[in-house]
């Protein structure tokens, strides 16, 4: 077993270096491009200037853009220069907001659509219409009604977390063991008792499945949504650089939010495995 | 005045129009240990569910002490043929979990070593902190057996309790039940398959017909003394007597008992020397 992890960790290294040699290779600045002065002349009419454009940069660029933008995370230089810790608390913060806002609404209705089900096939059919809808598409609507675009991005995330976490929620409410609920039945629990210490329990992991995904969806959903939104955020910091046609600070944005989206799921999938449990 | 009455009762689902059983007529006394058993289908789970009021019957009149049953409630106490017991818990929260709710009033301590004494009881003092999951299947029904007892209750209803257990897990618990009902004198109602453990266990022993439109065709005064053990039962002639009885009336009787509209059914001490007039008519 022990063995088998290494052996996966070698190959993971050694792919990972293939693909960098491969990609150091590919970027090479080509022989056969050697041009006269009159063509870089002409190129640098055109707005092709060779000084900036040099293709797709290779990989040490990417490092170095790395080292210069984690050796500074912290960087407020005006609105178009901000460190990445500073642009990642701020996707970070928007996404917490709207994540728990989504709980907020997403974990007492489940529960009541759970317990009941007259209201779940009353609310099933709204519900199936607005899951499917990209939250970007309520974007407009939020700007225009909200008249804010900070807020009109936290709605975003709250759009598009609530219907996994509603799902789930209701989903493991309904399900919990029938034999559970008949015994609290027979010890005369509560409701609310019986709501904390039997049902919540039961579909705790169920619940907890519907976060992950829905922490998923709105890691995916902040970036696109800062790209619209602009001023501040990961999202807008990918939008700004492409605009500065800084090729290596996008790919380095792009690492760092798969990097985060990962711990972020790694978080949920801890929590899973706190309330899981073996029957 | 018995301690619990039974009468009328019936059930049916609606689109069936045969009732699942019908007029079921018993009383049980208190500190009795009363067994039922007939085949599957016959609605035991049924009877057993309004009694412990988590199933309403179509029809029939149900009394406990002298009140109506309506609703479950905790002078009942239920264990599950599927334990029932709350993974997510430890052995000894599942049992607290009971306890707390039969009397919210007590402090800490005292919930605590209530339900350490009964889990105790059943053999299980060391293993108070493990999960459920951990258990083994015959484990995990001593638990629900001690979150039953340990609320104390006028009443114990157990749906077929020992019926996914082996053998010898099953004879251990059985015995273990068996001193522990008669330590405590507790009224109990119990289904089982097992006719040995109904002789066993029992005082009285209801035999069902089959469903649909089943009915109690009989009942069988266990006369065996009480102090009966699975160890020496067996050398008593009057265990075979009834043994046979029992079998007998489970592979050739239960499909068609006499009178349909017999509400009141026989009473027969098929251990007695002398047979009863019914069991010779049969």
């Amino acid at each position: 077993m022990k063995n088998e992890h290494g052996k996966s960790l070698l190959l993971s290294v050694v792919l990972f270096a293939l693909f960098i040699g491969v990609w150091f290779v590919a970027t090479q600045p080509k022989e056969s491009a050697q041009q006269s002065a009159a063509q870089d002349e002409y190129a640098a009419l055109m707005g092709k200037g060779a000084a900036k454009s040099g293709g797709f940069p290779p990989p040490q660029e990417i490092g170095k853009a790395i080292v210069t933008h984690l050796s500074d995370p912290f960087k407020d230089n005006g609105p178009n220069d901000k460190g990445i810790a500073i642009q990642l608390g701020h996707s970070l913060g928007r996404v917490g907001m709207g994540f728990v806002l989504a709980i907020l609404v997403a974990l007492p209705l489940g529960f009541t659509i759970g317990m009941s089900p007259l209201l779940h096939r009353a609310l099933d059919p709204f519900i199936q219409v607005l899951k499917p809808i990209s939250p970007l598409a309520w974007m407009p609507l939020a700007l225009y009604t909200i008249k804010d675009s900070d807020l009109s991005g936290i709605f975003v995330i709250f759009i598009c977390s609530v219907w996994p976490m509603l799902i789930n929620t209701a989903f493991g409410v309904a399900n919990v063991r029938k034999d559970w609920l008949n015994v609290a039945r027979t010890l005369e629990v509560r409701p609310l008792r019986k709501a904390l210490t039997v049902i919540l329990p039961a579909a705790a992991p169920t619940i907890l499945t519907g976060m992950r995904i829905s922490m998923g969806i709105a890691w995916l959903v902040i970036v696109a949504a800062e790209m619209l939104v602009g001023g501040t955020g990961v999202g807008y910091f990918v939008w700004n650089e492409w605009n500065n046609l800084a090729l290596p600070n996008v790919i380095f944005a792009i690492l760092v939010i798969g990097v985060v989206g990962m711990a972020l799921d790694r978080c949920f999938a801890g929590l899973q495995k706190l309330v899981s449990y073996t029957e | 005045m018995a301690f619990l009455h039974v009468e009328n009762l019936t059930k049916s689902y609606p689109g069936n129009d045969a009732p699942v059983f019908e007029n079921v007529n018993f009383t049980i006394d208190k500190g009795e240990f009363v067994c039922i058993i007939g085949h599957s289908g016959c609605g035991k789970t049924t009877i057993l569910n309004a009694l412990a009021g988590l199933e309403t019957a179509s029809d029939g009149i149900l009394t406990m002490d002298g009140r109506e049953v309506a609703g479950p409630g905790l002078d009942r106490g239920v264990v599950f043929q599927s334990h029932a017991l709350m993974p997510w818990m430890s052995v000894i929260d599942n049992v607290k979990f009971g306890v707390r709710s039969r009397w919210p009033d007590w402090r800490k301590t005292q919930i605590e070593a209530q339900a350490a004494q009964y889990l105790e009881m059943v053999g299980l003092g060391h293993a108070l902190q493990k999960k459920p999951s951990m258990l083994s299947g015959g484990m995990k029904q001593r638990v629900g057996i001690a979150r039953a007892f340990a609320i104390q209750p006028k009443m114990l209803l157990l749906d077929e309790p020992f019926g996914a257990l082996d053998a010898l897990t099953r004879g251990t618990i059985q015995d273990e039940l068996l001193k522990i009902v008669q330590a405590t004198a507790q009224t109990v109602f119990m289904i089982t398959h097992d006719v040995d453990e109904a002789i066993l266990l029992s005082d009285r022993i209801l035999l069902m017909s089959n469903g649909p439109r089943a009915r109690i065709a009989e009942i069988v005064e266990v006369s065996l003394p009480r102090s009966r053990t699975r160890h020496d039962m067996h050398h008593d002639p009057r265990f075979y007597r009834i043994r046979n009885h029992l079998v007998d009336f489970l592979v050739s009787r239960s499909k068609d008992p006499k009178p349909a509209d017999e509400t009141h059914p026989p009473v027969v001490r098929p251990g007695e020397t002398e047979p009863a007039p019914d069991t010779l008519a049969a």
